[in-house]
């Protein structure tokens, strides 16, 4: 009874590729829908079929879910799979895929609703039992200095609308806090059309840590396990692995059923992640956010689990049983992904578009490399700088980053400025070396 | 938010008087793009409607084809000597306002920039597209009904 034969790939650069291989390995077929500027990217060559469903920039073309839809259907697909950012998480999306009979291959369009709403998704955790940081909405007649009192300092103005590091302001005094509530609900109204905000403790030497977690139709749900992300910049993730470094197993073991106990409360469905803080100098931590999409850091998951979340994605879309339990899910080795940004460093990180004279990652049979890009290939200077993820996996750790930083050494790529460097000395670093660093620290080592 | 004809009036007098040489106005409802004609205007100086209205929620009369605004689509590309009408945007292409009705236009009929071409829907919007272009119709490229992608050939017209 299996309803999808073939499928409409809403996404583009490795992503987008990343999908149709799974599919062509299903057995299904694929349409990617692109812009007028990846016309000729891989993805769209890989595929079954390509159609060019607007102009480059992202706003006529991959955020809107009508021609989305409309291409889908035209194309007869049966399902759409979303990748990660542009559509992934729209509500919208989702539920214009159900009204027209299109499988979405992500969770029901309520639970991304909640999900969305930050606020929302707070209040449930806690219901759930879950612990959250302190916080409270702050409505546009308070006084957000009361509320601060309360919650204390420093702290976080976020977004309700936000999340994924986006709406988020840090206030260290009264004085701050007041002049940043009322920028960031008129900045949360123009970006998420969504004024809501609300503050939360900030953690001081925290770390970010999520689990991966799968659910069927059929009520069951799993976890496969945690990630570390805590190299961040600018709350964007830099570098990811699994195991979390140094975890506690009584934490590991918290912050999974926790992660289950989550999404079974709110009726989750397919693939998500359950984002979590956690504070290095008590060992607590707390509910962050659940994100209803693949995430870009995904095989890091994939090379430890031995599973492929993406195929697992669509299985699952399908309205087929999960196939394995909890205690089917074991754990081999350690992996990490660097990703590898089209940037300049030394300019601030400015993103750097351009054409690639050169481009070739080497072999390695623990390296696994998810790129759209090859040489002769055009970074378009209309979306992220993601050029592509480099996943090293071995039995150690430090044997994974070995693995990483000889292919980041060995890489030849001209034609654009990348953050090579910067991932090489991170990768080289005593603090990364000596396991968990915290989520302000690579802001701090590159100063 | 339907746009209507005299929204659309309102806004090119507006451009009209004054000094900007060219506007873009993107909403939810909508994105306008006009640009005013220059001296050459044959060449460059063609003023461009882009615009999207919802049709009655049923398909009936009140947002047709002609009470909304049109977009044109770019007339781009000389093969010989033939200009291209490429579609505005993806979504279903229909010769005719409605099944069993004429289509807007065939082979062999004159049409002027604002001449309406085809609808394009996308998901139950309907787009009127104009010509862009002065000429007779050479060829309908896309099958009626088909779904064309943004920026694929739909019209080819030998110019006049």
């Amino acid at each position: 009874m299996k309803r999808i034969k073939r499928v409409f790939v809403a996404n583009r650069g490795e992503i987008a590729l990343r999908i149709v291989n799974a599919c062509q390995e299903l057995g299904l077929e694929t349409v990617v829908g692109t812009s007028e500027a990846d016309r000729n990217g891989l993805a769209a060559r890989e595929a079954d079929r390509a159609v060019t469903i607007g102009p480059a920039p992202a706003s006529e073309s991959y955020l809107r879910e009508d021609l989305v839809v409309q291409a889908a259907l035209g194309t007869h697909c049966d399902a759409i799979h979303p990748g990660y950012g542009f559509l992934s998480e729209s509500p919208k999306l989702a539920a214009r895929a159900h009204e027209n009979g299109l499988i979405f291959i992500g969770p029901p369009p309520e639970v991304i609703e909640l999900s969305g709403d930050k606020l929302r998704a707070r209040e449930e955790a806690a219901r759930a039992g879950v612990p959250v940081l302190p916080g409270k909405e702050i409505a546009p007649d308070d006084d957000p200095r009361k509320a601060g009192d309360e919650i204390g300092y420093p702290l976080l103005v976020k977004a309700a609308g936000g999340g994924g590091g986006r709406g988020i302001k840090l206030a260290r005094d009264p004085e701050q806090l007041g002049n940043l509530v009322s920028l960031a609900r008129s900045e949360a109204g123009a970006a998420f059309g969504d004024e809501r905000v609300y503050l939360e403790r900030f953690v001081v030497g925290a770390r970010h840590v999520e689990v991966q977690i799968a659910a069927d139709e059929h009520g069951a749900i799993v976890h496969l396990g945690e990630r570390d992300c805590s190299v961040q910049r600018r709350y964007q993730k830099v570098i990811e692995e699994a195991p979390a470094p140094d975890l506690e197993p009584a934490t590991r073991n918290a912050l999974t059923a926790e992660a289950v106990a989550f999404a079974n409360a709110i009726g989750y469905r397919n693939l998500g992640t359950v984002e979590f803080v956690l504070d290095v100098d008590t060992g607590r931590h707390f509910f962050l956010e659940v994100n209803c999409r693949i995430q870009v850091e995904h095989p890091v998951t994939e090379a430890v689990t031995g599973r492929d979340l993406v195929k697992l994605q669509i299985h699952v879309a399908d309205g087929e049983p999960l196939g394995f339990t909890q205690s089917d899910v074991v754990f081999d080795g350690h992996a990490i992904e660097c990703r590898l940004n089209a940037e300049d460093v030394a300019r601030g990180f400015m993103p750097s578009p351009g054409t690639l004279s050169l481009f070739a990652v080497p072999e390695n049979l623990h390296l696994r490399v998810d790129t759209a890009l090859c040489a002769g290939a055009t970074i378009p200077p209309y979306y992220d700088s993601l050029m592509a993820k480099l996943i090293g996996h071995a039995e150690g750790r430090d044997a994974a980053i070995d693995v990483l930083q000889e292919a980041l050494e060995e890489l030849d790529v001209e034609g654009v400025e990348t953050n090579r460097m910067l991932l090489i000395s991170v990768l080289g670093h005593d603090d990364f070396h000596r396991g968990a660093v915290t989520t302000d620290w690579l802001e701090r080592a590159i100063v | 938010m339907p746009l209507s004809d005299d929204d659309v009036r309102e806004i090119l007098r507006i451009i009209d008087e004054s000094d900007l040489a060219e506007l873009q106005i993107d909403t939810e409802a909508f994105s306008l793009y006009v640009r005013k004609g220059g001296g050459d205007a044959e060449a460059s100086g063609r003023p461009r409607v882009r615009s999207v209205t919802e049709r009655g929620r049923t398909g009936q009369a009140s947002g047709g084809p002609e009470a909304s605004a049109s977009p044109s689509a770019p007339a781009t590309g000389d093969n010989d000597g033939l200009a291209t009408i490429t579609a505005p945007m993806l979504g279903t292409f229909y010769r005719a306002e409605a099944p069993g009705k004429p289509p807007f236009v065939d082979v062999g009929q004159r049409v002027e920039p604002d001449t309406i071409v085809c609808i394009i829907e996308v998901m139950k919007m309907m787009n009127s597209v104009t010509a862009g272009v002065s000429g007779t119709i050479v060829k309908v490229v896309p099958k009626n009904a088909e779904l064309v992608e943004y920026g694929q050939p739909l019209f080819e017209v030998e110019p006049a």
